[in-house]
């Protein structure tokens, strides 16, 4: 294997390397320091005579003497089942002071485009335990949803309650979780690790960090190398993954940072205009394979800068994602938690995945009627800040009640709260009754009649005289 | 098609950046297509510097490094056109989807060669012409039945002319000689086509039929014509997919051409799985077997996606060459501008608006130029319509792909956040949207549905128009302060929007709206608003007329296959409970 010392110049996290043997594109390359500490990188730019690598883990203490060696190999992770239990930093290595993963197989982190003939679309309801999620933004096995949230809001609290209480109606499976973290905060990572060990959760865990004082290049490796772990668990072991990815701004800042050193044309503000495409290669590594047992549901979080939904990140994972769960500050403020606000939150796969012989018959028609009754509630709360309260129907003050309600006793649960689909239902049940009964239009007979809790007690009366 | 190749065929790879290979050593012209290294990953030049080739590589590229094999095939990127396109699903560059999988499993891998069509398949072929008829390009020599729905018109290629002398009947592949022309040239079921060509016809015919689409706010609002072009902007969630998926399933076309460029790879699927299933309203039968889907999904190579559009486009001119009418719908345009924005990036373009490429514009014109009616080279009439999906960043339409798609389009659907925001779907803002084929479409419409229409359609949107003044004024006063009448034509208008322009995509009656049915469900609410204000005349307060019994029964109407007597019940009740029987 050649290696050289002919950096020519470093910019930024950019090595220019020159009179080398050709080198294959995105090749993983090896820089030894003078002080014998090696940095990983991979090709970026490879002509003849002169290369440029991209450093993961920065290029302090990079000078003209260190040597570069070129692998001839391209960045891959050494997968093994025994990476269950394991801490890996964010490039892979283990980080728990426990002896390196003997691999099964090293497999590219790149990824491979599934065959969209190959898919086969998700169906299979998650029962999170979280009403808001359950009731009005299923979660599907094999989809990715993310968490649209904001700096000082609880996504990763809400993150862990999911990898805590997610599991498959019926089945008994559990999930096994991978976790990525990106750039977030010492404090945060411990968070998460406190709570896997308590809960035993670590167990069926391989957890991936990259916290925010560790290279901010190394993120852009970290949900790549985290995938390739979820493939390898689902694809040989048919296990069903879940993928908590947190936190994609920082991926995205890195990828802008990594742009910016390559002095690309940007796009929207400041960001690359491949940027669509790079976090779709992540996002879209999730998923159902037709014949394969092993699942792929991705829970990506990002925090939008000034809690602004049109900003390039959010927007662009937006298009790419199957729905979005929107935090909201003012619920926070509320000290309502979850504050998840339901209105601009949506599942785009729920509707295959609810209703009879998934989650129960009046789902669908109840999600319609508790969203309607809901947005119907907010918005009369803009009135009453102009005309008060006194200026409504009787009827309008039930709706604004019910958005009180609904709030605060159907959104409102405790982090170790796990409710049932039929509790999220019954209760969303005992808020609808708050309504006249004509009100709720969006709802067949049948199921008033069955659910309605009026009815239930009549039901109730009558089974009780019977006996 | 035979074309010269020039100098040197085989040079070598002076440099390598992600999808872009700087190649030297051999010549070749620009948009010739060149394979790249030893497994021959497929590329196209798309700029030459000196003695080097810019060359776009249509899969991931890593590995590849300087020095290693780069050939010119000497011909444009083609495709292979003849029985067996519909049915299948494609990548961006017509390879087969399913071969692709039986070949690598269920991911993508590089250097996969398969063919566009089955070249072993056998098709039947009953000659229409015979020994000793002069024939030019695009001429119908004959049919093979290539589905249940569709069939196929064996064409004379645009270039090829001279004097049959020989012309066969019988079972054949696409490769086997099914004649000769006494030039020599050896006729085949299929010929070869290169994307980025118009197929050549003979004249453009004004688009005076519409697409009906059993949409009824595009088909009654904003309708589009058969070989017109049509955009549907919007944000995520607003529920672009669902419009263009309905358009697919529901347009009147003979022929539906699918291009998912740059979109989620479940999405697609959910079309590859509905669309086998789904039977097409007029024949009954499976709405695949008329269909053709390309698919080149986000995470597939991006220069591969920036060639979808064009390999979708040529397959949709291939079958209006037969005299059919085509419908295509891409989604999303944003992506393939996207894709277009990447390569221009990496070949250092100078950037035009937000980075996008100076010639966004024009590429768009040209592709959106290739829809039309047209008369074709054999003497049929056949159309291709063209609807794009386009994804605004932001769900801010002053964007440089919306902007320059709304100047050259006809149609614009304009997908709006806020009524997606408050399940109204689908989610098209009546007033912002706009049609401009609505003038030349309205004598069909007065002609094969009533004469009425035009008047209907006209009345309804004046009443959304003043609605929409009105509630500015509601803003700031509240209802009350209205007059009487505005606040009938507002309950008016609240008929129109939640029962005429709302419709359920997944409600098995109502996702499909015949044209008859839109006239009389127009008709229908037309007799409201003479109802209310001869209610209005004869005392009643405006308390009554909203909430009028049988309001309900009215809105669920269209949910029944039987609506008319439904309609026309709801219609008495509410005029017996306003004006007393027999009024």
């Amino acid at each position: 294997m050649k290696e050289y010392k002919t950096i020519t110049k470093v910019a930024g996290p950019l090595i220019f390397v020159e009179k080398t043997e050709p080198v294959g594109f995105g090749e993983l390359v090896m820089v030894t320091l003078p002080d014998g500490t090696v940095r990983r990188g991979q090709v970026l730019d490879s002509a003849k005579g002169m290369v440029v690598v991209q450093s993961f883990e920065g290029t302090r203490g990079i000078d003209t003497s260190s040597v570069v060696r070129f692998t001839g190999d391209i960045v891959k992770l050494a997968c093994s089942k025994d990476m269950l239990g394991r801490i890996l930093s964010g490039s892979g290595d283990p980080i728990d002071g426990g002896p390196k993963i003997v691999p099964e197989d090293r497999i590219p982190v790149i990824g491979a485009a599934i065959n969209p003939y190959a898919r086969t679309y998700p169906r299979e309801f998650i029962q999170t335990g979280i009403s808001a999620i359950d009731g009005m933004n299923t979660l599907i096995r094999g989809q990715k949803l993310p968490i649209f949230s904001g700096s000082g809001l609880p996504h990763n609290d809400i993150a862990l309650q999911i990898a805590r209480q997610a599991k498959v109606l019926g089945t008994g499976e559990e999930f096994a979780v991978i976790f990525a973290a990106m750039g977030i905060t010492h404090e945060e990572a411990y968070q998460f690790m406190k709570d896997f060990e308590r809960t035993g959760a670590l167990e069926r865990a391989v957890v991936f960090l990259n916290l925010a004082n560790d290279p901010a290049i190394e993120r852009l490796l970290t949900p790549k190398m985290a995938l390739t772990a979820a493939e390898f668990l689902a694809y040989e072991y048919d296990l069903h993954i879940l993928v908590i990815l947190t936190d994609f701004t920082n991926y995205c800042e890195a990828l802008r940072e990594m742009s910016a050193a390559r002095e690309e044309v940007p796009g929207r503000r400041g960001y690359p205009g491949y940027m669509y495409t790079d976090l779709a290669t992540n996002y879209e590594r999730a998923g159902r394979i037709r014949g394969r047992k092993g699942t792929i549901t991705q829970f990506p979080v990002l925090s939008m800068p000034a809690d602004d939904i049109t900003h390039p990140i959010p927007d662009l994972t937006g298009y790419i994602t199957e729905g979005q769960i929107v935090l909201s500050r003012e619920l926070h403020a509320k000290g309502i938690y979850p504050p998840i606000n339901v209105l601009p939150s949506l599942s785009r796969l729920m509707k295959e995945g609810i209703g009879e012989g998934m989650t129960r018959d009046d789902h669908p028609q109840w999600n319609d009627q508790m969203y309607a009754a809901y947005a119907e509630g907010v918005d009369l709360r803009g009135l009453v800040a102009i005309v008060g309260e006194e200026a409504l129907s009787e009827k309008d003050r039930r709706f604004l009640r019910f958005a009180d309600e609904f709030e605060r006793r159907w959104l409102q649960q405790d982090r170790y709260e796990d409710r049932t689909i039929d509790q999220t239902l019954d209760l969303g049940w005992e808020l609808l009754s708050m309504l006249p009964e004509a009100e709720l239009v969006k709802i067949e007979t049948k199921f008033i009649e069955k659910y309605h809790p009026a009815y239930r007690k009549k039901g109730a009366e009558a089974a009780e005289e019977a006996a | 098609m035979e074309v010269e190749t020039v100098g040197e065929k085989v040079g070598e790879v002076y440099r390598v950046s992600g999808p872009l290979v700087v190649a030297e050593g051999f010549k070749a012209r620009m948009y010739d297509v060149c394979k790249v290294g030893e497994e021959g990953l497929l590329g196209e030049v798309v700029g030459l510097a000196g003695d080097r080739l810019l060359v776009q590589v249509y899969e991931d590229t890593s590995g590849i490094k300087p020095g290693d094999k780069v050939e010119g095939t000497g011909m444009p990127l083609s495709i292979d056109l003849g029985p067996g396109i519909m049915r299948s699903i494609y990548d961006g560059i017509q390879r087969p989807l399913p071969v692709m999988k039986e070949i690598a499993g269920d991911f993508i891998t590089r250097g996969i060669e398969a063919d566009g069509i089955d070249m072993k398949a056998k098709w039947e072929f009953n000659p229409v012409l015979k020994k000793g008829d002069n024939v030019k390009g695009g001429e119908i020599l004959g049919t093979v039945q290539e589905t249940e729905i569709i069939e196929h018109k064996i064409l004379v290629p645009p270039d090829v002319s001279g004097t049959i002398t020989d012309l066969y009947s019988g079972s054949f592949t696409v490769q086997d000689t099914i004649g000769v022309l006494d030039n020599g040239t050896e006729l085949r079921l299929y010929h070869r086509w290169p994307v980025r060509i118009p197929r050549p016809y003979v004249e453009k015919l004004p688009p005076v039929i519409p697409l009906m689409t059993g949409q009824r706010i595009f088909d009654t609002l904003f309708p589009m014509a058969k070989g017109g072009t049509g955009a549907i902007p919007g944000g995520f969630g607003t529920g672009k997919t669902v419009t263009q998926h309905q358009l697919a399933r529901w347009s009147d076309s003979n022929v539906i051409v699918y291009v998912g460029c740059g979109e989620r790879g479940n999405e697609m699927t959910e079309v590859l799985e509905e669309f086998p299933e789904l039977l097409d309203p007029k024949t009954g039968k499976p709405l695949m077997e008329r269909a053709t889907l390309v698919a080149n999904t986000s995470n597939m190579p991006v220069a591969a996606r920036e060639a979808s559009v064009y390999t979708g486009m040529t397959i949709a001119e291939y079958y209006r060459d037969m005299g059919y009418d085509v419908a295509v719908q891409a989604d999303s345009t944003s992506r393939w501008a996207e894709a277009m924005r990447e390569m221009s990036g990496r070949l250092e373009e100078m950037p035009g608006e937000e980075g996008y490429p100076a010639y966004l514009a024009s590429r768009l014109a040209e592709f959106y130029e290739r829809a039309g009616r047209v008369k074709t080279l054999g003497g049929q009439i056949g159309s291709v319509s063209v609807v794009g999906a386009v994804s605004p960043p932001g769900g801010d339409f002053s964007e440089p792909v919306t902007q320059n798609t709304l100047r050259i389009v006809k149609v614009f659907w304009a997908l709006d956040t806020k009524l997606a925001a408050r399940r109204h779907f689908p989610a098209i803002n009546w007033l912002q949207s706009y049609s401009l084929y609505a003038e030349t479409l309205a004598e069909w419409f007065r002609e094969n549905v009533s004469p009425e229409w035009t008047e209907l359609r006209t009345w309804m949107m004046e009443v959304l128009q003043e609605e929409a003044n009105l509630m500015e004024i509601v803003m700031l006063v509240g209802k009350d302060a209205l007059p009487e009448v505005q606040r009938i034509l507002l309950e008016v208008a609240r008929y129109i929007r939640e029962v005429y322009l709302s419709q359920y995509a997944y409600h098995e009656v109502d996702t499909y709206c015949s044209t008859q049915k839109q006239y009389d469900m127009m008709k229908a609410i037309k007799e409201l608003d003479d109802i209310f204000h001869k209610a209005l005349d004869a005392g009643k307060t405006i308390d009554e007329i909203e909430n009028v019994e049988g309001r309900e029964d009215f809105a669920r109407a269209k949910f029944s296959e039987d609506y008319k007597p439904l309609l026309d019940e709801a219609v008495n009740k509410i005029r017996n409970a306003l004006l007393g029987g027999g009024a």
